[in-house]
């Protein structure tokens, strides 16, 4: 029960990570109705950037926290340059193209990125330094640190005001209105450029906080490290329904924790020997003797659960959970 | 929609088509000795590998040029075709079927992947497919780096070693072919069955462009509602786009195999995938010359550079700033966006494509 | 009326609530031209589309000839014969116009994979049968001179009339068009009036949408009127013209 409660735990910090990721395609999604592609590879430069700040001021002296503001201080600023060098180089030409043109010019961006960010920091991987204290708290019988802690609760500060900014300001209403029809909002006076332009700086600043957050869960960080970690938030995007920024934190946190429920059973739920254990009787204690007592699949697999999840979603709920079902029109 | 004749600038005579067919036979024939005795064998290598990409690029393009869906796991398919090869022509297993029954189940079997990945999400908006294609290729990948325990399968990460050599009409390509005492070596061998594959590959794509099914696709890639109103039931052409498609990256795997005689999940990660979608987009989406074309640039090129890019950089600079795969890499991703700003139709688009990207450049 | 081609019955269909369609029922009979009219938003369209197969009916079936459709499959809807046009045309913009009405030969022909590769006799005799027939179409319709020009560059009359020699290629019983004449001028619609009147004579039923009231009035048998999805009248031209409900809808709120 321990190890269940603990996974919980972990995937709930996993996914508040995921759902910062996830508001950056669906606010593109639901404004242009396109995936930016590149922004995992924003992430990674987030991560990367501020790991470097981070490591430069590891030993001055400074108190950890002030060290990571620091890093996050530098990596925000980047991360929004970036948002907005993609928008102008590989979206603004090619509003009016061809569907596929603007995804092939996403990929060039993301190899481009992850190239740059290989010259300039390397191929190997970065330690987060040990600036934040590490020391586990017990909260129902699971360990939490402070890193974990700060991270849901910054990742629900941040989801709150987006929250705000979206349904409350005036730019907010100029994003819903631009995303309801950009024509038709244009005409109203709103500039779609700008709004489009700003909802990219704004998935950034996003992504830049999300990249610290994950480097510093998992101590580290490389330049390879935005692909999956994109695959996987859009698969969260789209489970809570893509263009919804609710459905965006609700599909981050589920998808963070069937991943880590995933990661932590499947090593039993393919082994035999758990089965005969657990099922009445000892069914299948024979196959149990003759494979072992393990699992035919590991945690290595991990990685293969966003996959499946997405599938699941696109056959049985294309609309995600929390998306309206959108008819072709004819 | 006369792909063939695009490829000339008038009609010509046939006594002369057929003159020029032959000569562009015996050009084609000759190109192996002309580079290996003034470049060395390594670039008849090179060669080889080009071929089994325009294959590669081909098959790809009935997927993406043709029939519009935008695959980004397409190398998956060239991984199922190699290790099939690989598992049943090697000691890993005990088993060395021939080459003759290999590649066309390889190729059965990529398309059976093929339509099981297109089953649940063809009926999807173009970019849910490439990312779920983007996640299969990964997942393709995750597997074989794992199957090797409990019960070892795949071999892991080390790969499957020591594949037999593919064997034609039983004289096995990895030896010399002695003609009338002059030994043909062995690279060349390859390189005139792949050579022979790819040109069959062109024809099959040549001939399906301008069919039934080839207008169903590009119907499809043109206006979905409007093809299901002529009656086409869209989601099995696009499934037949996609296990088209991925039979040719079966067979081109299985050759692969053959040819290296190792695998290793290296092979198949996702720059490849995204290597092959560069050649049909810088050569010309749904446009089989330039596909090709584009394939042989790209595999091509990027060796070129290997050999050009230390001494171009100590010239310059005074040392290696970029090693090559990273000049590569980044050559790659430039290709991409700058072909898609400034040449979205490709280095060598079809008459009607270039008209297409000229009318919607305009902003219509 | 004659023999019964088309009867749709009790057809509904609502989106999110929205009642677009409630208990539609109506007949066509064979060799017809029978209009749909109805104020902006009467459902007209809506009813195009479940009849041909892209919107499912919540409630409801349609038989041709007798024979039920399998609605919410397009491609089988236009096996069984019925072929549409669209309101916004619907070309396939970078084919050419011979193109264009060789795939709506599509369901009119069998040449598969195997078949196209081998280029066998069966298949290249299928070919030259689909480019013949498609001239002969494009003829019908009057552009076959530019049968070579991409669709996307004839002028707005000729798309209409190419989307038309399309949908005749696969043979449709009933042939659907919804609003051909939006956007035409004067002459244009003269010239579509006599078409669709042709269409008649070589005996396809024809059902049209259409907000031109002196075309529907001028060319259709009998005329159903759609208001909030309700058929709310249905007659010759000249008795719904004096519907008073008829009036009432178009001119929105009772007369008093």
């Amino acid at each position: 029960m321990d190890i269940f409660i603990q996974q919980i735990v972990n995937g709930l910090v996993l996914g508040s990570i995921y759902a910062l990721v996830a508001l950056g395609y669906t606010m593109v999604y639901g404004i242009m109705g396109l995936i930016n592609f590149a922004h995992g590879e924003v992430v990674m430069i987030g991560a990367l950037t501020a790991l470097s700040v981070i490591n430069k001021l590891a030993g001055s002296g400074l108190p950890g926290p002030v060290v990571v503001l620091a890093g996050l201080a530098v990596a925000v600023p980047v991360c929004m340059a970036t948002g907005f060098i993609i928008e102008r180089i590989a979206y603004r030409p090619l509003r009016h193209a061809p569907r596929l043109a603007p995804l092939i010019t996403a990929i060039g961006v993301s190899i481009l990125l992850q190239q740059v960010a290989m010259l300039f920091w390397g191929r190997n991987y970065h330690t987060f330094p040990a600036v934040l204290p590490s020391a586990p708290h017990q909260i129902f019988g699971a360990a939490l640190t402070d890193v974990q802690i700060i991270i849901v609760l910054l990742a629900a500060a941040t989801m709150s005001g987006l929250w705000l900014l979206v349904n409350r300001t005036r730019l907010g209403r100029a994003m819903r209105a631009t995303s309801e029809h950009p024509a038709i909002a244009s005409l109203m006076g709103v500039d779609v450029n700008r709004i489009i332009a700003f909802t990219f700086v704004l998935g950034s600043a996003l992504a830049a906080l999300a990249g610290v957050m994950v480097s510093a869960n998992y101590s580290t960080a490389h330049y390879h490290m935005g692909f999956l970690l994109g695959l996987k938030a859009f698969t969260a995007a789209v489970l809570g329904g893509i263009g919804n920024l609710g459905g965006a934190m609700l599909g981050g946190v589920l998808l963070g924790i069937i991943e880590s429920l995933g990661a932590g059973y499947i090593g039993d739920l393919t082994n035999f020997c758990w089965w005969s254990n657990h099922l009445p009787g000892g069914t299948g204690a024979g196959l149990c003797e003759q494979f072992g007592d393990r699992g035919f699949l590991g945690s290595n697999y991990k990685d293969i659960f966003a996959f499946f999840v997405l599938i699941l979603v696109l056959v049985f709920r294309p609309s995600g959970l929390m998306g309206e079902k959108v008819a072709e029109r004819a | 929609m006369k792909p063939l004749a695009n490829l000339l600038p008038h009609p010509l005579p046939p006594a002369a088509a057929y003159g020029g067919a032959a000569l562009a036979a015996l050009a084609l024939a000759a190109v192996p000795f002309v580079l290996g005795m003034n470049f060395g064998n390594s670039w008849v290598r090179i060669v080889d590998f080009a071929l089994l990409y325009a294959m590669l690029a081909l098959g790809l393009n009935i997927v993406v040029g043709f029939a519009g869906l935008l695959d980004l796991g397409y190398i998956a398919f060239y991984a199922v075709g190699a290790y099939l090869y690989a598992l049943l022509a090697s000691p890993q297993f005990g088993l060395h079927w021939p080459l003759w029954a290999i590649l066309p189940l390889g190729a059965t079997c990529a398309a059976a992947f093929g339509v099981l990945l297109g089953a649940p999400t063809l009926r999807l908006r173009g970019d849910y497919l490439a990312i779920v294609t983007l996640g299969f290729g990964e997942i393709i990948r995750i597997f074989l780096n794992n199957l090797n325990a409990p019960v070892n399968i795949t071999n892991g990460p080390q790969g499957i070693a020591n594949i037999d050599s593919m064997s034609v009409a039983g004289h096995a390509l990895e030896k010399p072919l002695v003609v009338f005492g002059f030994p043909i070596p062995s690279l060349y061998l390859f390189y005139y069955l792949f050579l022979a594959l790819a040109v069959l590959t062109m024809f099959i794509c040549i001939r399906l462009e301008d069919s039934r099914i080839g207008r169903a696709w590009v119907a499809i890639r043109e206006d979905e509602i409007a093809a299901k109103a002529c009656g086409i039931n869209t989601r099995n052409i696009k499934l037949l786009a996609f296990a088209m498609g991925a039979s040719f990256g079966g067979v081109a795997g299985g050759l692969f195999a053959g040819f290296q005689q190792f695998v290793s999940p290296e092979s198949f990660g996702l720059l490849e995938s995204i290597m092959v979608l560069c050649m049909v987009v810088l050569g010309g989406m749904g446009h089989i010359p330039g596909v090709v074309l584009g394939a042989l640039l790209l595999a091509i090129l990027p060796e070129a550079l290997r050999y050009a890019a230390r001494p171009a950089q100590m010239w310059l600079f005074g040392r290696m700033l970029l090693d090559p795969e990273a000049l590569r890499m980044l050559l790659f991703g430039g290709a991409l966006i700058a072909v898609m700003l400034f040449r979205p139709a490709g280095l060598w688009p079809s008459a009607v494509r270039r008209r297409e990207f000229a009318a919607s450049g305009n902003g219509t | 009326m004659s023999e019964v081609l088309l009867a749709a019955n009790g057809i509904s269909k609502n989106f999110g609530g929205v009642r677009a369609l409630a208990n539609v029922s109506l007949t066509i009979g064979k060799g017809e031209i029978y209009g749909l009219i109805g104020p902006n938003g009467a459902g007209k369209t809506t009813f195009f589309n479940v009849l041909t197969g892209l919107y499912t009916a919540d409630a409801g079936s349609v038989t041709l000839s007798g024979r039920a459709l399998n609605l919410g499959q397009p491609h089988e809807v236009v096996r069984a014969g019925i072929a549409r046009t669209f309101q916004n045309i619907r070309l396939f913009a970078n084919m050419t116009a011979l193109e264009n009405v060789m795939v709506g030969r599509h369901t009119k022909s069998r040449a598969g994979v195997w078949g196209a590769v081998t280029a066998s006799r069966a298949t290249r005799a299928e070919e030259a049968a689909i480019v013949a027939r498609a001239h002969t179409l494009l003829k019908y319709v009057g552009i076959d001179a530019r049968a070579n020009d991409l669709a996307r560059n004839l002028p707005y009359g000729d798309q209409r009339r190419l989307e038309i020699a399309r949908a005749l290629a696969t043979e449709p019983g009933l042939l659907a068009l919804d609003e051909p004449a939006a956007g035409m001028n004067a002459s244009e619609t003269a010239a579509l009036r006599e078409l669709i009147a042709g269409l008649r004579s070589d005996g396809i039923t024809i059902l049209l949408i259409e907000h031109d009231v002196k075309l529907v009035m001028g060319l259709c048998d009998r005329v159903a009127v759609l208001d909030y999805g309700e058929k709310i009248a249905e007659a010759t031209p000249e008795a719904v013209q004096r519907d008073p409900r008829v009036i009432e809808a178009y001119l929105g709120g009772p007369v008093e």
